[in-house]
């Protein structure tokens, strides 16, 4: 299942939809990669809202991507982890070390905005 | 309703999406036991955590979902086995952050922790078999 991303002003957010499996994991981190290139993307919002399972995989995925897209001169946010799968990651010991996370889509796009707006555009 | 759901199932692990279908069917049948809240989430992560395992390490093996009693205690059994190369040194597999594979290493501790009971057996170039149970509570 592909995920969706759109394009919002500056932004590109990532919708995820559904489970995904492994691949399509591997599949959103190098499109987002690609996208953030082609529309000269300044941040980047990955919604995990309907996602019902962050495990290792998942989460080191998600800490790539992020890292990935620094590198690439984007910032990234997490939004929408539930509280169910939050719980289960500090379980398993998951961390998402240095990579921003927020409750959901309005807060992630003042996160973007506050962490764009830091460097300055020229 | 299927009862086969209700009763427990076999599911053959190939693939990535084998390791969605299982934890799938593992929150399912959980559901159906009275599991609820977050321990819906915790048997899910830890069966994908062990399909992972298996389709990482082993390329193919099968997750086993059955319903379980131990005196008025009803619960989840999750089974998984495979016939790979198995795991040289159990107690290093079992510390956080230990990997001989790409991952993260928090796998099969971290299903361990998720888990009421866990138990590992291995024996190299004859394949693993993970057993864990969740109690209702």
């Amino acid at each position: 299942m592909q995920v969706p991303i759109l394009k919002q002003g500056d932004y590109l957010i990532a919708l995820i939809q559904s489970a995904l499996t492994d691949a399509d994991l591997l599949r959103l981190r190098d499109d987002v990669a690609d996208r953030v290139g082609t529309f000269r993307s300044r941040g980047v919002i990955v919604d995990v809202t309907s996602l019902d399972v962050i495990d290792s995989f998942a989460t080191r995925t998600l800490s790539t991507i992020a890292h990935m897209l620094k590198l690439r001169g984007a910032e990234t946010v997490i939004v929408g982890i539930q509280p169910d799968v939050a719980f289960t990651m500090v379980q398993l010991g998951l961390t998402l070390e240095g990579v921003g996370t927020v409750l959901d889509l309005e807060e992630g796009l003042a996160y973007l905005n506050r962490r764009t707006k830091e460097h300055g555009k020229p | 309703m299927n009862g086969d759901v209700l009763e427990g199932s076999l599911i053959s692990i190939r693939s990535d999406s084998d390791i969605v279908a299982a934890r799938q069917a593992g929150r399912l049948l959980a559901r159906r036991i009275g599991f609820m809240g977050s321990d819906l989430t915790f048997i899910a992560a830890a069966i994908s955590e062990v399909a992972r395992n298996i389709v990482e390490y082993a390329r193919h093996g099968e997750i086993e979902l059955t319903l379980t009693h131990r005196g008025s205690a009803t619960g989840i059994l999750v089974v998984a086995r495979d016939r790979g190369p198995g795991i040289a040194d159990l107690q290093k597999a079992m510390e956080d952050g230990y990997s001989t594979g790409s991952s993260l290493g928090m796998g099969l501790p971290g299903a361990r922790r998720l888990m009421d009971e866990f138990e590992i057996t291995s024996l190299p170039g004859q394949g693993t078999i993970v057993s864990m149970r969740k109690w209702r509570a």
